[in-house]
Parts: structure tokens; C-alpha cells; sequence
């Protein structure tokens, strides 16, 4: 049985407060729980719906609509890199090629230690500093290939 | 030129409560909240102010249509959730003059009669809403919100809510139905927001830069506002450029401001001494304008939609003649396919389909007849959906399509 830590129990209830009905802290509550567990499993959603008092289907079936909710677990540092217009035209693909060279994966792939894993994703609001990538809470901009390494080097020693 | 958004942007600690207050910060919520309500309603009306999240509809209008007798109560939404392509200009006030959001919002739920307000921003940008908690805990602080709004008999709650990955939940409906914890369906309306909206209560959602633009119209009077711009465009408008120009970014230009200058003055010019191909001037949702008909146009309402597009969130993305439209086309079809929500038949296989037409086009697989086949996709979908993503999907292919027809052309054999 997996269950929220005391920090965690603090913020669900400060994230209750926030909302005059309790449905609409649902979707933050699932947010905290990937934070805590990695990624939203079947074991996750049915503790959250227990813990809310919603079916686990009901809750996977919100999960599932929103692509920051993991359904899968990945790497401690899941690359993002923006696919769309403004990244394309200034060479997303070349920053993705990059990745998938250096760390042997392919989009939607992660590497065997669970360190990395790459994922294409849609405009990042960063389209004046494309390409972009987001890995976890922080943003990486004006990318080139040669800051792609730079950047896996970094984070693969800390 | 006037500004009324980013005077203060570049302003060293701007974020902080005591460098905006230094500015001149909270003076027009001060003043407001010893107005009449109506009186900030009637004074938005005059100011012309219309809605800067795409739609472009009158926000005092809009307000206007707020029932004052319901016994519910009534919700300001604002929508940060910023997710058309192109489109960068409300993270960076959020980034650098959060007070000024907080201020606006906090006039805008005076008005309205509102005591509990969100600020919906994409899970994306987390650290820029940790950007905005911050300037909320120094606000509760001083006292700007809580219990008694700038030290008047007037409670005012303001939370942060993150989104968690769906473009399609910047549409207000599916804003509304997201924040109350489903899955982002958008809504058939009516009924409208205004009177069904965050749980079944009137509601109103707007975006950060109508919100940014009410202590201005506020400290200056409507009237100051609607002097500014053109006939059915007043106050000044935000644009995000990127693509092919020397300076992508964030500018703020008086409405009715000519494109070609603003391509070649703010922007920068074309790099690489390449040409100006094309521009799309509000975000991918809006169609493309060729080269030639960019000429004469201006940065408002009327002229781009006479130009046969449209402003849009002001997301301008600027293609160089080096572009392969087709291509362009594909990853703008690509998105509308990953985003479409999937409620609707014509729109949940249309972009899908039209997606797929265009990869296989571009790949040199494709017939003539696929680009009929196209457009044909376009008329099945546009005006037959729930909410506006289908037809977002259709004005950049039908544009692109016959403007650039040769293009397409040529990638095919028969
Ligand atoms: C598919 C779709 C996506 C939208 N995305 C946004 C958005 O990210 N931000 C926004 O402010 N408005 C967005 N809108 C417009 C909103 O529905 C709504 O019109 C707007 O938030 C109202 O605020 P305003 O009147 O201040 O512009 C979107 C509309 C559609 C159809
Ligand atoms: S038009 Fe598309 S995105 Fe909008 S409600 Fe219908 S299926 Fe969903
Ligand atoms: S297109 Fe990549 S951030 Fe906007």
C-alpha cells in the first residue's frame, strides 16, 4: 500500500482549502501524487480515489486527458523538446537527433539506468527563444546541438 | 509609442511588491475600490477594451452580461494557460510585473462582485506560477487581498490553479469543466459562462493581458484608452514574433501599427538577407498572409481580418522564402490532431485525417487529389463542432492550401 508522506497529507489538505467543492482540487491532487510517486499507476489512482472518495476509473479516466500526468514511469530527467512551428524552424530536430544520438533512445524511449528518457512536446511558450525543451520544472532555450550535450553531461553527474 | 502592459517590464526587481508599489502599484485598485461597481463596468465599456485570449470580444460587454441576482456567487477566471503556437506575451508578464496582473484581476472581481477568483496557468509554466505565488503571498501580506481589500469592507480570495497538458483547456469551457476536476470537454453553449459557468455559477473568464490593461484604463479613464488605436481597436496590443526575424520577443505597439514596420523595426528585418515569404499574424489558429498581402496592412482588428486574417492572441510567426509551405502546414496539422479533444466526430477524425494527408504529401507519397481531398476536410469541419479547435485547424489549411497551392502541387506525381 502505497500512501502520501506527512508533507504530502499537508498539502492535500492546504490544496482542499483552495476549492468550495472538493472535485475541483482533484486534478492538483494528482499532480501532488506524481510528485510523490513518480507517475500516475493503477496503485496511484485508486489511492487518490480513495483518498477522495471517486472510483479509480474516474480517476485515470481524468489522467489520462492530460499529457503532464504520466501513465508510464520515466526518467528522473524526461526531456521535452517542442515540436511545433517556431522550434521546428529553428531545428528542434536537430536538439532531438542529438539526444537520440548521445543517449542511444528513441522519442518515447529512456535509457536502461532510468536517467533519461525523450519525449516531443507542443509549443512551450518559449517560441521567441526557440527551440525549447522543458526537462521536469525548468525550461532550456535558444538550444543547439552542442548545448544538448552540454546539458546531459551536467545531468548525468548530479 | 504609449504603453500600457510593459512600461515597467524591464524595471530591475519589478516582481517584488515594494519596487511596483515604488512604481506608482495598486494606486488604480485604491481608486477603484471607491468607485461604484457599475461604474468600473460603464468605464471598461468606454475604454473599448476587447479581449486579448483570441476571441477579441468586448470585455465590458462581456461583463455586462453578468446577472447580479442570482444569489450564487460569481468567478473571475483568468485564463493563463497560453498554449497557441506562437504565443509568449503573458508568461512574460507573469514573469516580470506579477503584481500588475494581480492588480488587474483584483479591479476586474471588484466590478464583478467577486470574492474568489483563479488564475488558470499551464502546468508548463510551474515556475512562472511560482513567480506569481510569490507576488500573491507578499499581496495577503500587505493586505491587498484577504479579508478587506486594500483596507476596505471587501474580501478577496486569489489562488493559482495549475493545468496539467491540454491545450484545448484555454478554451473557456473546457478552462471551466478542467478547473472543476473532469477532463477538459469544452461545452455546448449556450449557456453561456456568464451565467452557467465555474460550478453552474456566472462566470466570467479573461485573459492576463485584458486583465493587465484595467489599472491603466482605471488611472487614466476609459475614455484615455479608447483614444488610442483605431476605429473598432482601441488601447495597445502585445505581440509575440517569432520565426525568421533578428529580434524575436515580446513588443507592445499602439493598435493599427503597420505590420511590415513592425516586422522590419521591432522585429528586426529578415536575417541572412533572406525575403519575407509569409506571416502568420495571431498565433497558428489564424490564417497566413502572403508577403503581398501584408502590404498596408495594420496591427488591429479590422485591417488584419480585411487582409483575410485575423489578430488573434498576437503570436506572430514569420516565415523567411527559404519555407517549404507544405511542410509548415504539416507540423501546424499535426498539433490541431495531438490537441483535438476528440468530443466531436468532424473534428477528432478531420484533424487526424488531414494530419495524416499532409505527412504523406510531404513524404512525396501523395496525389493531386489529396489536396482537394483536403479542402474537402476543411468544409466538413469547419462550423460543425463544439468549440473553435476545428475550425482553427481549418483556416491555416485552407489558407496555406490555396495560396500556396503550386507548392503542394509539386510534391505530387498524379
Ligand atoms: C482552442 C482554443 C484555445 C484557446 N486558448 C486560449 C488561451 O490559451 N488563452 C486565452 O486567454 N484564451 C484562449 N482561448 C480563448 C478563450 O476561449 C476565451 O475566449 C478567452 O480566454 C476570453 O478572455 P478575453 O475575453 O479576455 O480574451 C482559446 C480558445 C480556443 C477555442
Ligand atoms: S471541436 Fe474538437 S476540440 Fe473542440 S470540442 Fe469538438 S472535438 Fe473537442
Ligand atoms: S513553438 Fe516551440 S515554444 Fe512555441
Amino acid at each position: 500500500m502505497i500512501e502520501f508522506s506527512e508533507e504530502a497529507k499537508r498539502r492535500y489538505e492546504s490544496i482542499l482549502s483552495h476549492y468550495p467543492q472538493k472535485r475541483a482540487a482533484l486534478i492538483p491532487v494528482l499532480a501532488l501524487a506524481q510528485r510523490e510517486f513518480g507517475w500516475i499507476s493503477d496503485e496511484v489512482a485508486e489511492y487518490v480515489g480513495t483518498l477522495m472518495g471517486y472510483p479509480p476509473s474516474d480517476v485515470m479516466s481524468v489522467a489520462t486527458f492530460y499529457t503532464l500526468l504520466h501513465k508510464k514511469p520515466e526518467g528522473k530527467y524526461h526531456m521535452e523538446v517542442c515540436r511545433n512551428l517556431s522550434c521546428w524552424l529553428m531545428g528542434a530536430y536537430g536538439c532531438v537527433d542529438e539526444i537520440k544520438n548521445r543517449l542511444g533512445i528513441d522519442i518515447g524511449g529512456k535509457t536502461p539506468d532510468g536517467r533519461f528518457s525523450l519525449q516531443l512536446t507542443e509549443c512551450l511558450g518559449s517560441c521567441g527563444t526557440a527551440p525549447a525543451m522543458q526537462v521536469g520544472d525548468r525550461y532550456y532555450e535558444n538550444l543547439t546541438p552542442a548545448k544538448i550535450g552540454e546539458i546531459i553531461e551536467k545531468l548525468s553527474h548530479d | 509609442m504609449t504603453k500600457i502592459h510593459l512600461v515597467n517590464i524591464d524595471k530591475p526587481g519589478q516582481a517584488s511588491l515594494e519596487t511596483y508599489r515604488a512604481g506608482g502599484g495598486y494606486k488604480a485598485l485604491e481608486k477603484a475600490m471607491k468607485m461604484e461597481q457599475s461604474a468600473i463596468v460603464e468605464e471598461v465599456k468606454t475604454s473599448g477594451l476587447r479581449g486579448r485570449g483570441g476571441a477579441g470580444f468586448p470585455t465590458g460587454m462581456k461583463w455586462g452580461f453578468v446577472p447580479r441576482d442570482t444569489g450564487k456567487p460569481t468567478y473571475l477566471l483568468c485564463n493563463a494557460d497560453e498554449s497557441e503556437p506562437g504565443t509568449f506575451k503573458d508568461r512574460i508578464l507573469m514573469e516580470r510585473d506579477p503584481h500588475l496582473l494581480i492588480e488587474g484581476m483584483a479591479i476586474a472581481c471588484y466590478a464583478l462582485n467577486c470574492h474568489l477568483s483563479y488564475i488558470y496557468i499551464r502546468g508548463e509554466y510551474e515556475f512562472v506560477a511560482n513567480t506569481v505565488q510569490k507576488a500573491l503571498d507578499e499581496a495577503y501580506a500587505d493586505g491587498i487581498l484577504g479579508p478587506s481589500v486594500v483596507g476596505n469592507d471587501y474580501g478577496l480570495d486569489i489562488f493559482v490553479h495549475l493545468g496539467q497538458g491540454a491545450y484545448i483547456c484555454g478554451e473557456e469551457t473546457s478552462l471551466i469543466e478542467s478547473l472543476e476536476g473532469y477532463r477538459g470537454y469544452p461545452r455546448i453553449k449556450p449557456p453561456f459562462p456568464a451565467t452557467h459557468g465555474f460550478l453552474a455559477s456566472p462566470t466570467v473568464v479573461n485573459n492576463v493581458e485584458t486583465l493587465t490593461a484595467l489599472p491603466w484604463i482605471i488611472n487614466n479613464g476609459g475614455a484615455a484608452h479608447a483614444a488610442l488605436g483605431t476605429e473598432k481597436s482601441k488601447g495597445t496590443k502585445l505581440f509575440s514574433v517569432s520565426g525568421h526575424v533578428n529580434k524575436p520577443g515580446v513588443y507592445e505597439i499602439v493598435m493599427g501599427y503597420p505590420l511590415l514596420d513592425f516586422i522590419n523595426n521591432e522585429a528586426g528585418g529578415i536575417p541572412n538577407g533572406r525575403k519575407l515569404k509569409a506571416v502568420i499574424p495571431g498565433g497558428s489558429s489564424v490564417p497566413v498572409l502572403t508577403a503581398a498581402e501584408c502590404e498596408g496592412v495594420g496591427l488591429d482588428y479590422e485591417s488584419l481580418l480585411k487582409a483575410g486574417s485575423m489578430l488573434g492572441s498576437g503570436g506572430m510567426i514569420v516565415l523567411d522564402d527559404s519555407c517549404r509551405m507544405p511542410e509548415v502546414l504539416s507540423v501546424i496539422a499535426d498539433f490541431y490532431a495531438h490537441e483535438s479533444c476528440g468530443q466531436c466526430t468532424p473534428c477528432r477524425e478531420g484533424t487526424g485525417w488531414a494530419a495524416k494527408i499532409l505527412r504523406n504529401l510531404v513524404a512525396g507519397k501523395g496525389r493531386k487529389a489529396d489536396i482537394d481531398l483536403l479542402l474537402k476536410i476543411a468544409d466538413m469541419m469547419e462550423g460543425k463542432t463544439i468549440c473553435p479547435l476545428a475550425d482553427a485547424d481549418v483556416m491555416p489549411i485552407r489558407s496555406f492550401v490555396t495560396k500556396f497551392r503550386s507548392e503542394f502541387e509539386a510534391l505530387c506525381e498524379g
